[in-house]
């Protein structure tokens, strides 16, 4: 639901049925609400049975790179000897994003029970939920929850009495975004600086601890009990448009619009219908102007292309951008363009970790670039320059931190370059002093 | 504040001894090496102390068998943990786009003007706050998210500002 908000009839509430329900929050009032049937299931399955469903779902990776998670976790060796883990990603730093943490803070043995089943079916022994540092309250019921879950048999050496070891460790970040990266993630835990790895080995061969690993986002997590309780089918079902982008999907809404928060929708649901009737439109008085659908790293769109789009993978695609994490960030027309992306490059510049030579240092220029425009002194060639840098930063680098700062830059210039001539032509007085 | 040349109150006594060396030796068990429970570790001197200081990286480095520079070089990459003496309460203020989209900017200022603190980064005079801006909190829905230690207030504007320092004795 639109939590805070309640339900809107345009939702289809699955996740997040119990949000605001602090019955949920417990063991006994998880199982009294039919939850741990999906793990119940799994466990009289084979694992293969178990990652076979997950596929035929058509489950898509909720954490932004939206790859099949059946598929993924079929990449998993079998009978290799070796330790196997699966970390669960609650990183959440996404500017725009943030839904992992109400599925963690409501329903966290949701994501207890997915954590369990993807243990179950890869074998697994331990899983590592990686919590990024300032999420104390939503690590606080983690707690107690796993904790519950120890003292009720459901986790332990004998997982709900199947003969199973299946362990869950809760592991703190501590301030840094790059850490969210799935490598970098691998490192934060092995008590190393955040640095992404490069790929191969890819984690499935030589992950955590140089062991076989999955990682995936607690949203992907937190919807496996469902299929597996529900079925395959039902869950294919839940699809407005392509049939390659199946289930719900929870869009955290923020910016200006009326009623920012969580709301669950059906992949396909028209962009407009979430953002005038269920988050209630723009302030009075204002109108939309832009919308960064998939979290602060995937391209602007312009009024148009969103008010027409649908929200699904293949739809934001079609329109130029991405669904990525579905950290929607909604802009009206009292939105200055030029300064809100100079925030986002300096976000990047910011979070960079510093190893690509192309995403230190453009990271860095492009907001020094940015600031001089917003401080009045820009140049007409500053739009070659910016572009140029882009085109340096995208597809270079070891993670995609670097073509996250680029991407809306690009965007910008090509759709809203009259409000980047205004600075350049002195036709607009300047917002920011440079020292 | 100037990080400067900080140091520990001599004689240096340890954080890891008694019942706290125990939890860490018993959070062994979950990690297949010592050096997984780096953070783990970091994050139990932060409670206890406050920052993090030379004198503890090399305690830290020598319980888990790492040397003090390995250990400096994962400390200063995060940013929650303190290298040097910070307020008795700390806060941490989001300005990233979607906040600075709901007026983030007038939060900061607020806090400043009411912290004493007057600029970002800075201690008050009493040793009160430290208010700093901070990167995406991942609760953009509900601007301006506001850490104080260990607490996670949502929606601060301005006008909430006084009330919510109160809090802070
Ligand atoms: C810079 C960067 C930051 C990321 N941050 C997150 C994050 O906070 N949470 C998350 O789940 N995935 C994040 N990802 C994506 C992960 O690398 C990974 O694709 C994801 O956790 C896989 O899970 P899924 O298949 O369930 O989506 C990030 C990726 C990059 C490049
Ligand atoms: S692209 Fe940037 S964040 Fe990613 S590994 Fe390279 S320097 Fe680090
Ligand atoms: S941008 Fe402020 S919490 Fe995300």
């Amino acid at each position: 639901m639109g939590f805070p908000h309640p339900s809107h009839p345009g939702e289809t509430v699955v996740l997040s049925k119990h949000f605001g329900d602090a019955g949920a929050r417990t063991h006994a009032g998880w199982v009294e609400r039919g939850g741990y049937e999906g793990l119940r299931k799994a466990l009289g399955m084979t694992p293969e049975a178990i990652i076979e469903v997950v596929k035929a779902s058509g489950l898509r990776g909720r954490g932004g790179a939206g790859f099949p998670t059946g598929l993924k976790w079929s990449f998993m060796p079998k009978d290799d000897g070796k330790p196997h883990y699966l970390v669960c990603n609650a990183d959440e730093s996404e500017p725009g994003t943030f839904k992992d943490r109400e599925i963690m803070r409501w329903t966290p043995h949701a994501l207890i029970e997915g954590c369990a089943i993807g243990a179950f079916a890869m074998g697994v022994e331990r899983c590592y939920i990686y919590i990024r540092g300032e999420f104390t309250e939503p690590w606080a019921v983690m707690a107690e929850a796993v904790r519950e879950a120890y003292a009720a048999g459901t986790l332990g050496d004998n997982a709900m009495g199947s003969g199973k070891p299946i362990h869950i460790t809760l592991h703190r970040g501590a301030g840094a975004y790059i850490c969210g990266e799935e490598t970098a993630l691998m490192n934060s835990i092995e008590g190393r600086r955040g640095n992404p790895r490069i790929k191969p080995p890819f984690p499935a061969a030589a992950g955590l601890f140089a062991m076989p690993t999955t990682i995936n986002n607690v949203e992907t997590l937190a919807a496996v009990p469902h299929i597996l309780v529900r079925g395959a089918e039902w869950y294919k079902s839940l699809c407005k448009g392509n049939p390659k982008s199946t289930g719900t999907k929870l869009i955290s809404v923020c910016g200006h619009v009326q009623r920012p928060g969580n709301y669950e929708v059906m992949l396909g649901t028209p962009m407009k219908e979430l953002l005038y009737d269920m988050c209630g439109g723009m302030r009075p008085g204002r109108t939309l102007k832009a919308v960064i659908p998939g979290g602060s790293s995937v391209p602007i769109m312009t009024a148009e292309e969103a008010e027409s789009a649908l929200l699904d993978y293949e739809g934001l695609i079609e329109k130029g951008s991405m669904l990525g994490s579905a950290g929607m960030i909604v802009m009206d027309d009292s939105t200055d363009m030029v300064y809100q992306i100079m925030r986002l490059a300096r976000f990047y510049a910011h979070e960079s970790c510093a190893q690509c030579t192309q995403c230190r240092e453009g990271t860095a220029w492009t907001t020094r670039i940015l600031e001089r425009i917003l401080s009045g002194k820009g140049k007409e060639s500053d739009f070659d320059l910016l572009l140029d840098l882009a085109d340096n930063m995208t597809g270079t680098t070891i993670c995609v931190l670097s073509d996250s700062c680029a991407a809306p830059v690009v965007s910008g210039i090509r759709k809203f370059r009259g409000e980047f001539e205004a600075y350049i032509r002195r036709e607009r007085a300047p917002v920011l002093e440079l020292a | 504040m100037s990080a400067g040349h900080v140091v520990d109150a001599e004689p240096y006594e340890p954080v890891f001894t008694g019942e706290t060396m125990a939890e860490l030796e018993r959070r062994f068990a979950e990690y297949p090496n010592k050096q997984a429970l780096l953070l783990p570790a970091l994050w139990m001197v932060q409670e206890r102390r406050g920052w993090i200081s030379e004198s503890t990286i090399s305690e830290v480095a020598a319980v888990l068998g790492l040397t003090p520079a390995y250990v400096k070089g994962v400390v200063t990459f995060y940013t929650m943990y303190h290298t040097h003496p910070v307020g008795r309460h700390f806060i941490q203020v989001c300005t990233t786009s979607p906040c600075g989209l709901c007026g983030a900017e007038d939060t900061v200022r607020a806090l400043l003007e009411h912290t004493g603190c007057g600029e970002v980064g800075a201690t008050s005079a009493d040793g009160r706050f430290t208010v700093v801006e901070v990167e995406c909190l991942g609760a953009c829905g509900f601007a301006t998210p506001v850490m104080v230690g260990d607490d996670f207030i949502e929606s601060v504007t301005p006008e909430k500002v006084p009330e919510l320092l109160a809090r802070y004795p």
